[in-house]
């Protein structure tokens, strides 16, 4: 700990002797290497060492203290297990329905929000407002709100004879639920990205196409659309780096359940630790990895191509 | 002000008004109001006021439970905070500052392992082994280092794409005057970074004090828990207590709020020159 830490105590003896150093090569010399130092000793120990390692690990039976090579029969036991495979494809549509909405609603909202509309100010102030809240606050305010027999949402729903479903305890709907509260969580991040994508658009821009005549929906289309890409394609990598390693809220609303129905692999992990399968854990871990980048590469280079091409 | 522009401000106004108490007010006030009743009526989960406000009592009631296990735990997360978000700022800031003014062919190695760290999920149990190792599992520097390199990334990112903006001609001038590489940058470069060191600041110590996963793993079954493990923790205990369950979530809030508010604009800036255009 002391040597992650103590680097920025250290000064370069040279700096008062010698002449102010000017030129190409004395320029190059006042931006140091060594400030590279601190954060890369912290990067190696916590995140390089974990991940390299995690590869030796998850082909391994491990207790922490005890470490047997056992090949890929973690990866075997991992899809034989009918509900470990539930959870990899709960993975993918957990990420995908947050983000896809999370893009959706974000520009909805940003578009109503750079608008002339009344209560901007607060519109924008409540939309962000559940980004602070603690994620398990949150589980736990919806897993009330939407509790199935007392919940005011389903008492809401019986007052209007609407059918009240269960929430979080029908399985075709666990996970859909819990996504739907992340949306909820987390679109005011998207908004506000989109917002600040909005703005940045030049204003001649909407000038000359209402002088040419566009309406609204060719100028969203035309316009807003495609210079707002950047924006789009930093809400979307965003919300499905959250998406895919998400496990805070489903913990906290049906911790996987009903059944294995809302388990996502970041769920599985946690599961396989706390019953002490560390091998098993890890291995879960690699096939987040594997999942996350799998998703990530492609999404991003076909972001960046689409963003060369304009 | 034509007609269709006064039906979008207005109409569509109050509809998205209204839209937005259902939406995002009715939950908070729930909170509220479920941390204001006595354990019977909470119990009950309904939208209703408490026949009696017990607001004070509540507040009593969670923050002596388990002889002030709230106080500690909400200390432990201010250090945590404060802690990791300042090794944050200060190590980020300087690989951002570095990464963008000095063209080595380092750079493309070191922004690939930005981008890298950004997306790559953490491996959990292995960096338990490592904290074991460095003997920090389980403690609250342990902790403090891996948020803070969890969080580096991301900050780095805003630190490089904030430091384009700076013309390099003040650098100039300041080595003319005889600054020195560190006076350059803790002197002259750091205090003009200000606008995105405090969306760094907001946006990160909201991540740490709201973070529920990691504490779960690097700190399990500890004495001295940070407040959104005490909240997971304190559910358990309190099953047929609603009112004291939700006040805890309500005292979890408020740290966060009081800094949203305060740096609410600073927020939104240091967003749009960093998330957007970096």
């Amino acid at each position: 700990m002391t040597t992650a830490v103590a680097p920025t105590g250290a000064a370069p003896p040279a700096s008062r002797t010698s002449k102010p150093p000017m030129g190409r090569k004395g320029m190059k010399s006042m931006y140091p290497s060594w400030f590279y130092i601190p954060a890369a000793v912290l990067f190696i120990i916590f995140f390089a060492v974990p991940t390299f390692s995690s590869f030796y690990f998850s082909l391994t039976r491990w207790t922490l203290f005890d470490v047997q090579f056992i090949g890929f029969d973690n990866f075997i036991a991992f899809f034989q297990e009918p509900q470990l495979v539930t959870a990899f494809i709960n993975t993918f549509i957990y990420g995908f329905v947050t983000s896809a909405s999370k893009v959706v609603l974000g520009l909805a909202l940003a578009l109503l929000l750079t608008g002339p509309i009344l209560g901007r100010g607060y519109l924008r102030g409540v939309i962000f407002f559940p980004v602070l809240v603690s994620t398990i606050g949150v589980g736990f305010t919806f897993k009330a709100l939407l509790d199935p027999f007392h919940g005011i949402v389903n008492n809401v729903l019986g007052f209007m004879n609407l059918p009240q479903p269960g929430w979080y305890t029908d399985p075709n709907l666990a996970l859909l639920t819990v996504a739907a509260v992340d949306v909820w969580k987390g679109v005011g991040i998207a908004t506000l990205i989109f917002m600040a994508g909005i703005v940045a658009i030049p204003h001649e821009y909407f000038e000359a196409a209402r002088m040419d005549g566009a309406g609204a929906w060719s100028v969203f289309r035309n316009i807003t659309l495609p210079l707002v890409r950047p924006a789009t394609a930093t809400v979307i990598i965003l919300s499905l780096i959250g998406g895919l390693r998400s496990f805070d809220l489903i913990w906290a609303i049906t911790k996987g359940g009903p059944g294995f129905t809302s388990d996502v692999i970041a769920s599985v992990i946690y599961k396989q630790y706390q019953a002490g399968f560390f091998g098993l854990s890890t291995a879960g871990n690699v096939i987040l990895f594997i999942v996350v980048i799998a998703v990530m590469v492609p999404v991003s280079l076909f972001l960046n191509r689409k963003q060369d091409e304009l | 002000m034509t007609f269709r522009r006064w039906i979008r401000k207005y109409l569509i106004g109050i509809i998205a008004i209204l839209v937005s108490i259902v939406v995002f007010l009715v939950p908070f006030a729930f909170v509220i109001l479920q941390a204001a009743k006595d354990p019977r009526e909470a119990g009950l989960v309904t939208f209703s006021l408490p026949t009696e406000w017990q607001l004070w009592e509540n507040f009593i009631a969670v923050v002596s439970a388990n002889d002030y296990n709230f106080v500690l735990a909400l200390f432990n997360s201010v250090v945590l905070t404060v802690a990791s978000v300042t090794i944050m700022v200060v190590f980020a800031a300087m690989v951002g500052y570095v990464l963008q003014r000095k063209r080595t062919k380092l750079n493309a190695y070191i922004n690939f392992l930005v981008l890298a760290a950004l997306i790559v999920p953490p491996a959990v149990l292995p960096t338990i082994w490592v904290l074991q190792g460095v003997g920090l599992f389980k403690t609250l520097p342990g902790l403090i280092l891996v948020e803070a390199t969890f969080g580096l990334a991301f900050c780095i990112l805003l630190f490089r794409a904030f430091v384009a903006t700076i013309p390099k001609e003040l650098d100039e001038a300041a080595i003319i005057d005889g600054a020195g590489p560190i006076r350059l940058f803790f002197g002259v470069v750091l205090p003009l970074l200000k606008p995105v060191i405090v969306t760094v600041i907001v946006v990160q110590a909201v991540n740490v004090f709201s973070n529920f996963q990691n504490p779960l793993y690097f700190l399990p079954g500890s004495d001295t828990p940070t407040v959104q493990l005490a909240l997971y923790n304190y559910q358990s205990q309190t099953v047929s207590q609603f009112n004291l369950l939700f006040m805890y979530v309500l005292l979890v809030t408020i740290p966060p709020l009081i800094m949203y508010i305060f740096f609410n604009r600073q927020i939104v800036a240091g967003m749009t020159s960093g998330a957007v255009k970096g």
